[in-house]
């Protein structure tokens, strides 16, 4: 009994952690979040539909391609295409999820899963190993799960003040927060080849299919695979064998 | 709420949805090989590294001084704020100048 609630103690406090860890890239979601509310309102959905989707696709990117091919009635093989295109760098986030959630049921694997997003699956990796690893996810994906629908409906309500990141440098947000957790992974694992051959295939990819419908998925596909191999053809893992 | 849109949206979601289970799956698969796990243990930092890339090139001088203020910054401090507080103030002041 003893040793349950200790657990239970010890997971609440990596949920929190990962909750607050969050926060601050939290506040650049909130920014976008604001403006997807404002355009919304603008392609005429209403706020409980842009409430409906920002939580149940919860996907800042393949929000804003659909409401860029928006129409009436909505075109809905080309909305789960481009969903499909735009999201599948999900696929490789997922793939690294199986030593965070460890242990966990398959019930409790399928509910967490929705919460793998580029920002907090980010920040999640950039913890490293831990106790209780899967309870920070956790509260990774719940700070910004709360943030991204509120900060939707509140863009909504509004409307066009709230259009302009660019201006507050709230666009620089992600990039400062990718630049600051791959620079502190960089520090704990030193794997220069991988570096290498995932900055040049995600900047060939960014070069040669940007505007394609990829959209942010094709330089993070082609440099994560990049990197990959290089890790699987290196000296590491030929030691490993 | 219109019937055709919540359709639509539905539909978004088991698309993204699809996306991660599918890729747990494999990605639990691959760990039973000593050379697909080592890329496996290698790809969070490899896909950390391809979403940068792309965001820096797309910017400009003014961003690429910012990316450099930041990556110094995260080297020495270990806390997220101080990086991306610094990043945001920086670019703002740089394309002010630049």
């Amino acid at each position: 009994m003893t040793l349950f609630s200790k657990t239970a103690a010890g997971a609440q406090a990596a949920f929190i952690a990962g909750a607050l860890r969050c926060a601050p890239v939290a506040l650049g979601v909130l920014a976008y979040g604001l403006v997807f509310g404002a355009l919304a309102e603008q392609a005429g959905l209403s706020f409980g539909e842009t409430a409906f989707m920002s939580a149940i696709v919860y996907s800042g990117s393949a929000q804003f391609v659909a409401l860029g091919i928006w129409t009436l009635p909505p075109p809905v093989l080309a909305l789960a295409l481009a969903t499909l295109l735009v999201n599948f760098r999900f696929f490789l986030m997922a793939a690294t999820m199986g030593r965070v959630l460890r242990g966990w049921s398959r019930p409790a694997v399928l509910a967490a899963l929705p919460w793998v997003t580029d920002e907090n699956w980010a920040i999640t990796m950039a913890e490293g190993e831990r106790r209780h690893w899967g309870a920070f996810f956790l509260g990774t994906g719940a700070m910004l799960y709360v943030t991204w629908p509120t900060a939707s409906l509140l863009g909504y309500a509004l409307g066009a003040v709230v259009t302009d990141p660019k201006r507050w440098g709230f666009d620089f947000a992600f990039t400062a927060v990718f630049v600051t957790l791959a620079v502190g992974l960089a520090r704990k694992h030193r794997a220069p080849l991988v570096w290498i051959a995932s900055a040049a295939g995600a900047f060939a990819a960014d070069r040669l299919l940007a505007g394609s419908m990829l959209g942010s998925s094709a330089p993070v596909l082609v440099g994560g695979l990049a990197g990959a191999l290089a890790a699987a053809l290196g000296p590491k893992a030929r030691d490993a064998r | 709420m219109r019937a055709e849109v919540l359709l639509a949206f539905l539909a978004m979601a088991a698309v993204s949805y699809g996306i991660r289970v599918a890729g747990f799956l494999v990605g639990g698969r691959l760990h039973e090989h000593p050379r697909l796990r080592a890329a496996l243990d290698q790809l969070p930092a490899a896909i950390l590294i391809a979403l940068v890339v792309p965001l820096v090139a797309r910017g400009g001088p003014a961003e690429w001084l910012a990316t450099a203020v930041v990556a110094a910054l995260a080297w020495f401090v270990d806390l997220l704020l101080v990086p991306l507080a610094a990043g945001v103030v920086a670019v703002v002041l740089l394309r002010g100048v630049l």
